[in-house]
Parts: structure tokens; C-alpha cells; sequence
């Protein structure tokens, strides 16, 4: 390694826990003045935990954290500012409302006798942007300049206090290529001035493109670190998905393949039991393939598309298989489903039912159509927090009876009752409140809600994030259940053994694009090839 | 828990009502204590009288308006206009007794529909045009008040018609008729909300609106249906209130009302947030404020200072439902907290 | 798009415009009604509700609301006036406990409101009804002042013009409005409530006061309802616990007109100003009129409340079109 002198921020050993869920566990992490360093991880990998404690958001539970050769523990954001750590949110975290001046200089305004000298401040905040190579009327509306254009004068704000260490969390998730291009030149114009950046991406182009180191996380846990240009794409997807590069190509089926051990891991006693569903379930390739043409498409998608979502592509789901849906964080996996379920309204394309066509332009037309779809935010588009067990539970199937046509209760109970038991969750009784739960709980009353519609297609999007391993089995072979009986499913998951396991047919997307689709002899070394492959 | 216990739950709101019924306990027993005069009854011409009487006739407006709020502050709003709203109806029935023919049996539904109407409007502007609530129903307030005046000629309209000074002075089953507007229409709006999925998609659209969405619930379809139910409620309380002074004054006619309708509502136990929601607890509430007038006046406080332990109740029901003040508070009782 | 253009603000354009056309028209169709003496008589027959509009600007553009002000300047006119004719204090003392007092009752709202993250609505709707409560408290029946002081204030008048003059009430309205002004532009207290009202997150990220902030724009509200307090005593020459019944709503129109967004952070003092000179007018014409009655100022301001909500929307639907392509 190089001159010691370099290294600005040497985080030692640090450990975060909340109630319940280890989110960090003796994670090391090493920047150096003049350089551009990637911190990557699929959720659940501590990342945003990990910034958070650097910028005074977290106070860490244990570990150390020496920057340009002082121990520091920021209390605060304006702390860590003080002691030249800035960050720019992948949210833009400024006021649109104010000029683009104001938002450079807010609480720090050039002032003489308490009065804001508005001419010096457009001055300094329209020298600050020069530094960027960015000339823009410091007195417009922040609004109305273009998303890309806010994220550079974020990091003029972040600059203008003698910042040492820039991190920018996800900078680049809402920017087109070019913005992106321009982004980085910024960044690499700052690193050969001599400042550490750290860049928290999901893109891996970006990542090859731009830095210079890679540190991984995974499950709260320090992969390792990593010189961008020694470490091969596909090895990096490795490492970020939890596989030894070694193992890849044996890894059929995730056999073998320990399941990951926490994520969100609320009951830790449950992991240990792992109940016998590996051996046991089928696995995708080892059953014999059946060819698309003897299935019966339910629904089939032609180039449908969304701008800042997804570019168009074509799809077509079956009656009785689990079509995989398998991708990289933002690559457009729920863009997706939210388009066939009517959420977002598509740009291109026809979608088809049964051989129909059909507008799908809400979630109303979507479920009268026989789609259900179990939303990866359970928070904000699951649950209703709350109401009970059973009025979740129902609540779908009471909204395509209509409100005049009340399920009775003793049904409403019969059904709830039927389902608590079915999907083995864990409940007081069916009138607890279901924000007293545990997620995965949850989650299987809300995969409850939609199997009691018995649907014809069910759009699971990571059906199994943040919930516990026993849980999780159990959805797995729900799933395989779901299928026998002749329901067509699509699977989303950033877990690839999960995908490769349940599913009979897999779509990979990257970077909002379709790249392939594998059927039949497919494992996760065929998946991870497709997302590393470069651009065309 | 038995089926029949859950359904009673489900009717009377659970846990929330046990605050708003303390208070009013604690505030009767007040009275019991030291008026006892306030329990008093009188049988007149086979009409009951007394002072509980009074509460319950002079508290029928706000019970009515409370009403409509809880099922509009369920789905996450608040309607302001309802006392501008009441206004509109007095001064549509007092023209149609007045300066029409029309049997009151056409009268009273022309009234309502028109408010029903006006309700539609705000909902429409919350759903279609997403403005917030409380500015949407800010113009009807401003307007409708206006609207009453242009509509009355800003004279106060009086009136004779029978069976229009029934509605707010006349005597059924020996209570004042105002007891059973508000009983029937109370019990309606339960029916319509627990009997019909009605209330469960008004909670888990003010709970969680875009996983209501999701589901396929009708959301916007029900906001719109409970603004245009709380100009409906509107309307009979301005109706009740006409018929009491057998005249449609448009400049005082409910005023101020639309806040002691919020007040019931908080009070009574439905969060200004939404979702969950207890048309009995609010009735409690607006019982409670209506008591809590009365009160003051037996003991002989000038009928003005009312406002100021009003004030103070909807200050301590709002720290009540803080999770903050509740972190405050245990941090100020160590101990407890801790053992 | 040059310079100038961009730094126009279309919503105080369009409030500006409406006032232009309002007193246009009223001049045209009443004798008499374009005349220096008809806008002083604007400034002066609205200084209680402009100098509460001001307050109340700071408010709606931190994002919150004050239901409150009608009641406080009720009970700052009977406590002053309770104090200089009942107590036989000299007014100037009398006036600064009343400022003390309404500062302290804003200072309370805002706590409770910052402390324990209580909507403001319900807050500030319980001190409605506490200082009406308290204005009876302190005296139930209205109080007339008569105190040399308060005729000399009055003999004060600024001429503009023919024989036009700005009494010593429009002075104190224009006073009130120029240091708003020069508060929401050159102070840091200023642009940190707008940043609060633009995204309070954000605010809090850039580690701005958002606190203290946020309970400052209350006890300032407070200072300001009880100076318009002050200023209705003068106005009435008397002290009336009835007084400013509803008079929030106007305030809060008279704000939204003057193209303040009431989800806060965009919006002027200048514009709140307008707002209150287009209130004026209508009311002002509308007693120029004589066959128009006083319903049609409320059934014009519920339009034009309307009509800017409209414009507001559609211009903020506009620039996040814009910001997301």
C-alpha cells in the first residue's frame, strides 16, 4: 500500500445495532486524499448505516474512526461538516423553493451588521459552481434546474465548507448518461485536487468508470477491499451477492449455498433450524425444462417501457411457472412490475391478458384482471399499519367485492383464521393491530391478502426482504405450491440462488434494460455473466 | 374474544373512547356533586325537561357536524366549511318555506342535496385537483357564507312554517325532536359505515392511502363520499339551527361551529391524521364541550370565558395522542419507566 | 430567458395585476374613487388586518398556520384599554406589556407545536379559544380610551398629497411591512423560515436552526397580533373583547392572494402587502357602490382564493414537470 500520509479517514472495527438487527458488525473502512472510492452492497449491507455514522446521523455502538489524524465522533450532520466529512444524498437534501445562490451559502450567508449581503453571496456561490466547471444564474429557482444540475450544486454546498472527505450516496439514480459523464468529470476534476471521495453506487459501470478503490459490504459485514482494476466485474458481482468466486461455477441451484444470515434478522434463534427446504424443493434446473410454446402465456407484454423507469421490453409470463425477474438494485426490476400491475402509467407498448389486449392503467383494471402484486415497500405500500390482521388481510378482496357487498364477519374471520394458520403467522389472534408484528409476518399477511383473491398471476417483489430465514423458506415453497396450482408468478429478487431456485424462466435486466432471458439449464453463474457483460 | 365482541369493538372504537368518557364522567360527577340541580328532571306536558335535556338539544348541531368531520378526518382531512355550509341550508330552507309553496317534505331534501352538492365540490378538489384539505375547504368557507348572505339578501328571514320549527323545538317519545335527528342519523352512519365496507375502506385509506390504492380501493371515490357526507350533515344542523330561532340569520348562523366539530372529533378520540375512527367517541366529545358550557354557566361564569377550559382540553387531548409528550413524560418519571 | 425575466415571481405579478384591474375598474365606474385620499383611507382602514397578514406570512411560509390572531388582538385591545382606563396607566407601559404578552402566547404555541410535534391547526385553534376566553376574563364589556396620548398619536398624519394624509395607523402598517420586508430578505431568521417552510428536512440536514425557528415564527406572530392589537385601539378608540372574530381567515386569505403558497416556503411580505390593498379595495368599492352588498366581498375573496390556489397549482404542477425531464 502507498504512503500512509494518504490515508484521510481510517474507520477501525465499527459496530451498529438496532433493536433487533445487527445492521453493521466490525466493518473497516480506508479512504485516501485523491481518491474516488466505490462502497458497494446489495441492501441490507450496511451502507447507508455505515455513511450515517460517518456524518454524525448514527452515533456508532463500537469502533473508531480517525480523520486526517484526529479522532472524531460527529454528533450531528453539522458536526461532521465542521470536521470537513459533507455528503450529497441521493435525494437532493436542498430547499427548491430558494435560489441557487441561497441553497450554496443557507447558514452560512455573508453578512455585514446581521445583514445578508445578497450581491457577495451570488459572487461566492457563483465562484464555488466555477470550481465544478458548472456556469449557471446563481439567482434562479432551484426547481427549475434539471435534477443533475441540483446534485452539482449539492456538491458545491458540500464543497463550500473546506470539506476534506465528499461522500456522495447514490448520486447518479435519477441522471441520464450524460449527466453522469458530467458528474464524473466533476469528480475526478476534485479528486486530482486532492479530495477523498466516496461513491455509493448500484450502477457497476459507474463504478469501473470512475474509481479508483472498491470496498464491499454485505449483510452488515466488511467484504473487502479491493483496487477497481484488479478486481474483474463478474468477481465484484460475486463478492457483493455473498458467492466465492471459486465456487461460481458449481453453484447450481444455490445448493450448498448457505442461505444469507441476517438481513433484518428479528428472531436469531430461527436461523439455526434451518428447516430442511434446500434438499427438498425443486430446483430450477433439475426439473425438466418445459418449452414456453406448451405453456399457456397469461399474460404477455410487448415493449412496454417508461421514461426514468425502464427501457421497453418484452415479456411473457405463463400459467403454472415462476418467471424470474433478476437484476442489480435499480436496475429496473420494480419499474417493471409497477407497470404491468397499472401503477405507473407506461409510455409503449400493449399488454395482453389471456390473449386479450387490455390497458392496465390502474391497480383496480390490474386485479379485475386476475394480477395481484405484493409490493416490496411494506411500509408504505403494504400495510395498513393500523388495522388488524383481518381487515389487512381482507381488504383487497372486500375492494373487488365492492363496499356494498360487506364480507360477513364470521367469514372475514373464517378467512383470516384459514390463512394465520395456512401461512403459519404469528399473531396474537386476527384483530392485533399488524405493525405488531414482525416483518415477515407481515409479509405473509400480505401475501395472505393476495391469495385469497386467488389471482391468476402474482407479482412478488422481493418477497423476502428483510424477513427472517425460517420465514423465508416458507415463501419459497409457497411459491412452488402456488405454481402446482396452475398460478403464474413473477418472482423479483436481488438474492440469485432465491430466483434460481423458485424459478423456471428468468429475465435479467440491467441498467433499466432487459439483457436477457435464460431457460431451462440456467444457474447463477449464467445470471451474473449477463449483468456483468459490458455494454453494447 | 367472542364474533359479536369484535363486532362491538369495531362499532364503538376500541380503546380510544375510555379518555373521552372519563372526562365526561369526571365532569358530571362534578355537577353532581356540586349542582346537583344539573340532574334534575321535570315531565311537562309529557316532555322531559332538565338540564341534561338542554345538553343534549343544544349539543344536537355539533353532534350532527361531528358527524361528517369524523368519517372526512378519517381519510385524512378536515373540512372547514361546515359552518359556512350551515349558513347556505338555513338560508335555502327559510326562502323555499317563505317565498315557495313547496310541501317541507321536499324542502328539507332540496336542502341537503344542495350542501351534499357543495360537499362533492371539496371533495373533488382534494381528489382531482390534490389540494390540501384544509385550503380546499377554506374557499367553501369563505364563499359559502356569502352565498348564504346573497341568497337571504343579508335580511334574517323568519318563518312560521309548522313543521320547519318542529325540526329544532318540537317534542318525540317525550326528548326534543333534535335528540332523534341526531340518534337516527347517528345510527344510520354507523350502519352505512360498519355494515357496508364503507368505514373499512375510509380507515385504510386515511391509514395507508397508497396501499389502499394498491389493493383496489376506491379512494378518491370515498373521500369525495365523505365531504359530500359532511355537507350533508351540515345541512341538517343549519336546518336545526334555523328552526330553533325560527329564522335564517346567513351572518351567525354556525359560526365557529366547523371548530367545535374538529374539537369533537379529536377530543372523542380519532387522530387528525386519520385513519381509525369512532363516531361515538366523537359524539362524547361534542357532549363533553356542550357540558363543559353548561357547566360554566350553572356556575355562574359569564358565558364568554367558556373558550378558555375548552382551550385547554384540546391542548391536552392533542399531548395526549403525542408520542413525544409521552417520551417527555417518561423521562420526567425515571423510575416507573424503568421498573 | 434574460435575467429579469427569470427572476420575476408570476404569482405576485398575476396578485399585482388583480389589484391593478380592481381599483382600475372602481375607478372608472365610481366618481371620485380614484383619489390620493381613497388609498390613504386603504392603508389606514386596513392597518389591523395588514400588520396581522404580515405576521401570519412568516407563519404560512414556515409551513404552519395560526388560527389564533383574531382572538389575541381581541384581548391585547381590552387588556390595553383595561389597563389605561380602568388602571389609569400611562399607554406606552400598557403597550409593552401587551406586546410582552402576545409575544409569550405565540412563544407558547410555537413550543408546544416544535416540542411535541403538535398540529399546528389544533394548537393554534385551542389558543383561539383561550385568549377569546381570556379577553373576557380580563374584561367582559367593551372599554373605551380616553387619554391624551392617544389623541396626540392620532393628530399625527403624514400628508401625501392634496388633502390626503397617512394617520398615525397606516404609518405603523407601513412601518410593520418595511421591517417584514428587510426580515424575509436580508436576515438570517428570514431565509431559515423559508428553507423551513421549502423542506424541513433538508433544512435540518443542512443543519439550519429548524427549532428555533420554527417556535421564533409564532412568538413572532404573537408580537405582531398584539401590535395589531395596539393599532385597533387607536383605530376604535376603544378596547372590545368581541373584537377580530374570523379576522384569521382574512389574514389567511389576504396571504394566499398575495401569492404565498400555504404549503409554505415560497411567497413575499410585498405580496401579502397586495393581497391586503386588494381586500381593501373590494371593500372599499363595494361602499362606493352602495347597491353592492357586504356578501360580495366575501363571495369575491372566496374566488379569488380560489383562482390563486388554481394559478398556484398549476405553476408548481409546472416547475416539477420541469425539474424531473
Amino acid at each position: 500500500m502507498s504512503d500512509r500520509t494518504d490515508e484521510l479517514l481510517l474507520a477501525r472495527g465499527i459496530g451498529k445495532t438496532f433493536p433487533g438487527v445487527k445492521a453493521l458488525d466490525k466493518v473497516d473502512l480506508t479512504l485516501r486524499a485523491g481518491e474516488i472510492h466505490a462502497l458497494m452492497g446489495e441492501n441490507g449491507a450496511g451502507k447507508s448505516t455505515l455513511i450515517k455514522i460517518l456524518t454524525g446521523v448514527y452515533a456508532r455502538d463500537v469502533g473508531t474512526i480517525e480523520f486526517d489524524g484526529r479522532q472524531i465522533s460527529p454528533n450531528s450532520p453539522s458536526e461532521a461538516e465542521a470536521a470537513g466529512i459533507s455528503t450529497v444524498y441521493q435525494e437532493v437534501n436542498l430547499i427548491p423553493t430558494l435560489s441557487v445562490a441561497e441553497n450554496i451559502l443557507l447558514g452560512r450567508q455573508p453578512k455585514k451588521f446581521g445583514i445578508i449581503q445578497w450581491r457577495a453571496m451570488r459572487r461566492h456561490a457563483a465562484r464555488a459552481l466555477e470550481r465544478l466547471g458548472l456556469e449557471l444564474e446563481v439567482s434562479r429557482e432551484l426547481r427549475s434546474c434539471s435534477i443533475a444540475i441540483q446534485q452539482m450544486i449539492a456538491i458545491a454546498r458540500a464543497l463550500d465548507v473546506q470539506a476534506k472527505l465528499l461522500i456522495l450516496d447514490e448520486p447518479t439514480s435519477s441522471l441520464d448518461e450524460q449527466e453522469c459523464e458530467a458528474l464524473f468529470a466533476v469528480m475526478r476534476r476534485l479528486r486530482d485536487d486532492g479530495l477523498a471521495i466516496a461513491f455509493v453506487t448500484h450502477f457497476l459501470d459507474q463504478v469501473y468508470a470512475v474509481t479508483d478503490r472498491i470496498t464491499v459490504l454485505r449483510n452488515g459485514g466488511l467484504v473487502g477491499e479491493f483496487e477497481t482494476a484488479k478486481l474483474p466485474k463478474l468477481e465484484l458481482i460475486a463478492k457483493m451477492l455473498g458467492k466465492e468466486s471459486g465456487e461460481l461455477p458449481s453453484s447450481v441451484g444455490g445448493a450448498g449455498t448457505p442461505l444469507p444470515a441476517s438481513e433484518g434478522h428479528p428472531k436469531g434463534g430461527l436461523g439455526e433450524t434451518r428447516p430442511t427446504f434446500e434438499s427438498a424443493s425443486a430446483i430450477g434446473d433439475s426439473e425438466a425444462p418445459t418449452t414456453i410454446s406448451k405453456k399457456t402465456p397469461f399474460l404477455s407484454a410487448k415493449s412496454i417501457g417508461r421514461k426514468m423507469g425502464v427501457e421497453p421490453l418484452d415479456l411473457q409470463i405463463n400459467a403454472g411457472e415462476v418467471l424470474g425477474l433478476a437484476g442489480l438494485l435499480g436496475s429496473g426490476r420494480t419499474e417493471t412490475a409497477r407497470l404491468l400491475f397499472g401503477i405507473d402509467s407506461r409510455d409503449s407498448g400493449h399488454v395482453s391478458v389471456e390473449g386479450k389486449p387490455v390497458p392496465l392503467r390502474s391497480p383496480r383494471e390490474a386485479i379485475s384482471r386476475g394480477l395481484a402484486f405484493c409490493s416490496e415497500d411494506r411500509k408504505t405500500e403494504g400495510i395498513a399499519p393500523n388495522l388488524s390482521v383481518r381487515e389487512n388481510l381482507i381488504l383487497a378482496m372486500q375492494a373487488s367485492r365492492g363496499a356494498l357487498r360487506q364480507l360477513p364477519l364470521p367469514e372475514q374471520l373464517r378467512i383470516a383464521d384459514h390463512y394465520i394458520r395456512a401461512l403459519n403467522i404469528k399473531t396474537a389472534d386476527t384483530e392485533t393491530p399488524i405493525r405488531n408484528l414482525s416483518g415477515g409476518n407481515q409479509q405473509k399477511v400480505l401475501l395472505a391478502r393476495w391469495l385469497a383473491m386467488q389471482p391468476k398471476l402474482i407479482i412478488l417483489d422481493e418477497p423476502t426482504r428483510g424477513i427472517d430465514v425460517g420465514a423465508k423458506a416458507e415463501i419459497e415453497k409457497l411459491v412452488e405450491s402456488l405454481r402446482e396450482r396452475g398460478m403464474a408468478v413473477l418472482f423479483i429478487s436481488s438474492e440469485l440462488d432465491e430466483v434460481v431456485r423458485v424459478s423456471q424462466r428468468v429475465v435479467v435486466l440491467r441498467d433499466r434494460r432487459k439483457v436477457g432471458e435464460l431457460e431451462g439449464d440456467f444457474d447463477e453463474h449464467r445470471i451474473m455473466n449477463l449483468i456483468a457483460q459490458p455494454h453494447e | 374474544m367472542s364474533d359479536s365482541e369484535k363486532k362491538i369493538r369495531g362499532w364503538f372504537g376500541g380503546g380510544r373512547l375510555l379518555w373521552p368518557v372519563l372526562s365526561l364522567a369526571a365532569l358530571l360527577l362534578f355537577n353532581l356533586i356540586f349542582a346537583p340541580s344539573f340532574f334534575h328532571f321535570e315531565i311537562k306536558d309529557g316532555h322531559l325537561y332538565g338540564t341534561l335535556v338542554d345538553i343534549l338539544n343544544q349539543g344536537s348541531k355539533v353532534m350532527l357536524l361531528s358527524l361528517g368531520m369524523t368519517l372526512v378526518i378519517a381519510s385524512g382531512g378536515v373540512d372547514l366549511s361546515v359552518g359556512s355550509l350551515m349558513a347556505v341550508a338555513a338560508a335555502t330552507g327559510a326562502l323555499l318555506v317563505t317565498k315557495t309553496s313547496l310541501p317541507f317534505g321536499i324542502v328539507v331534501p332540496a336542502c341537503l342535496a344542495l350542501c351534499g352538492l357543495f360537499g362533492a365540490f371539496n371533495g373533488l378538489m382534494v381528489t382531482a385537483l390534490r389540494i390540501q384539505p384544509i385550503i380546499a375547504t377554506l374557499i367553501l368557507m369563505v364563499t359559502g357564507r356569502g352565498i348564504a348572505m346573497l341568497l337571504t339578501g343579508g335580511q334574517v328571514i323568519t318563518f312560521e312554517r309548522a313543521s320547519y320549527v318542529y325540526v329544532g323545538n318540537g317534542h318525540l317519545f317525550g326528548l326534543p325532536f333534535t335528540t332523534t335527528i341526531v340518534l337516527v342519523t347517528l345510527v344510520a352512519t354507523l350502519w352505512i359505515t360498519r355494515r357496508t365496507a364503507v368505514g373499512l375502506f375510509l380507515e385504510a385509506t386515511g391509514d395507508n392511502e397508497t396501499a389502499s390504492r394498491f389493493c383496489g380501493v376506491p379512494t378518491a371515490r370515498i373521500k369525495v363520499l365523505v365531504y359530500a357526507f359532511s355537507g350533508v350533515c351540515a345541512g341538517i344542523a343549519g336546518l336545526i339551527a334555523s328552526s330553533n330561532i325560527k329564522a335564517a340569520d346567513a351572518n351567525r348562523v354556525g359560526e365557529m361551529m366547523e371548530l367545535d366539530a374538529i374539537f369533537a372529533v379529536v377530543v372523542g378520540g380519532t387522530a387528525l391524521t386519520g385513519g381509525r375512527f369512532t363516531l361515538v367517541g366523537s359524539m362524547i366529545g361534542a357532549l363533553l364541550i356542550q357540558t363543559l358550557t353548561t357547566t360554566m354557566y350553572n356556575l355562574g361564569m359569564p358565558p364568554a370565558i367558556a373558550p378558555v377550559p375548552k382551550a385547554i382540553v384540546i391542548v391536552a387531548a392533542c399531548l395526549l395522542q403525542s408520542a413525544k409528550f409521552r417520551d417527555a413524560l417518561r423521562g420526567l418519571l425515571p423510575r416507573r419507566a424503568t421498573t | 430567458m434574460n435575467r429579469f425575466a427569470r427572476r420575476i415571481n408570476i404569482p405576485l405579478l398575476a396578485t399585482a395585476v388583480v389589484l391593478v384591474v380592481l381599483f382600475g375598474t372602481a375607478s372608472v365606474l365610481y366618481d371620485g374613487f380614484f383619489s390620493l385620499r381613497v388609498i390613504a383611507n386603504l392603508f389606514a382602514d386596513n392597518a389591523v388586518l395588514g400588520i396581522a397578514s404580515v405576521g401570519m406570512t412568516f407563519v404560512i411560509l414556515s409551513g404552519g398556520i395560526d388560527l389564533s390572531i383574531g382572538s389575541a388582538i381581541a384581548f391585547t385591545t381590552v387588556l390595553v384599554a383595561t389597563l389605561i382606563t380602568g388602571h389609569h396607566w400611562h399607554p406606552v407601559p400598557a403597550m409593552l406589556v401587551a406586546l410582552a404578552a402576545g409575544t409569550l402566547f405565540g412563544l407558547g404555541q410555537g413550543f408546544l407545536i416544535q416540542r411535541f410535534e403538535l398540529p399546528a391547526f389544533l394548537v393554534t385553534l385551542g389558543g383561539m379559544f383561550f385568549a377569546r376566553g381570556m379577553a373576557f376574563v380580563v374584561n367582559a364589556e367593551s372599554v373605551g380610551i380616553n387619554n391624551p396620548f392617544y389623541d396626540a398619536v392620532l393628530n399625527v398624519r403624514l400628508p401625501i398629497g392634496g388633502r390626503a394624509a397617512l394617520p398615525a395607523t397606516a404609518l405603523i402598517f407601513l412601518a410593520a411591512f418595511v421591517v417584514a420586508v428587510f426580515v424575509a430578505h436580508f436576515t438570517t431568521y428570514g431565509r431559515n423560515t423559508f428553507a423551513l417552510g421549502g423542506n424541513p428536512d433538508s433544512a435540518r440536514l443542512m443543519g439550519l436552526p429548524v427549532g428555533r425557528t420554527q417556535i421564533a415564527v409564532y412568538a413572532v406572530n404573537g408580537f405582531c397580533s398584539a401590535l395589531a392589537g395596539i393599532v385597533a385601539t387607536f383605530y376604535t378608540g376603544s378596547g372590545n373583547p368581541a373584537m377580530g372574530s374570523g379576522l384569521e381567515l382574512d389574514a389567511i386569505a389576504a396571504v394566499v392572494i398575495g401569492g404565498t403558497l400555504l404549503t409554505g416556503g415560497v411567497g413575499s411580505v410585498e405580496g401579502t402587502l397586495l393581497g391586503v390593498l386588494i381586500f381593501g379595495t373590494i371593500q372599499s368599492a363595494l361602499v362606493f357602490d352602495g347597491r353592492l352588498n357586504s356578501w360580495w366581498l366575501r363571495i369575491a375573496i372566496g374566488l379569488l382564493l380560489l383562482l390563486f390556489i388554481l394559478l398556484q397549482k398549476a405553476i408548481t404542477s409546472r416547475a416539477t414537470a420541469r425539474s424531473t425531464t
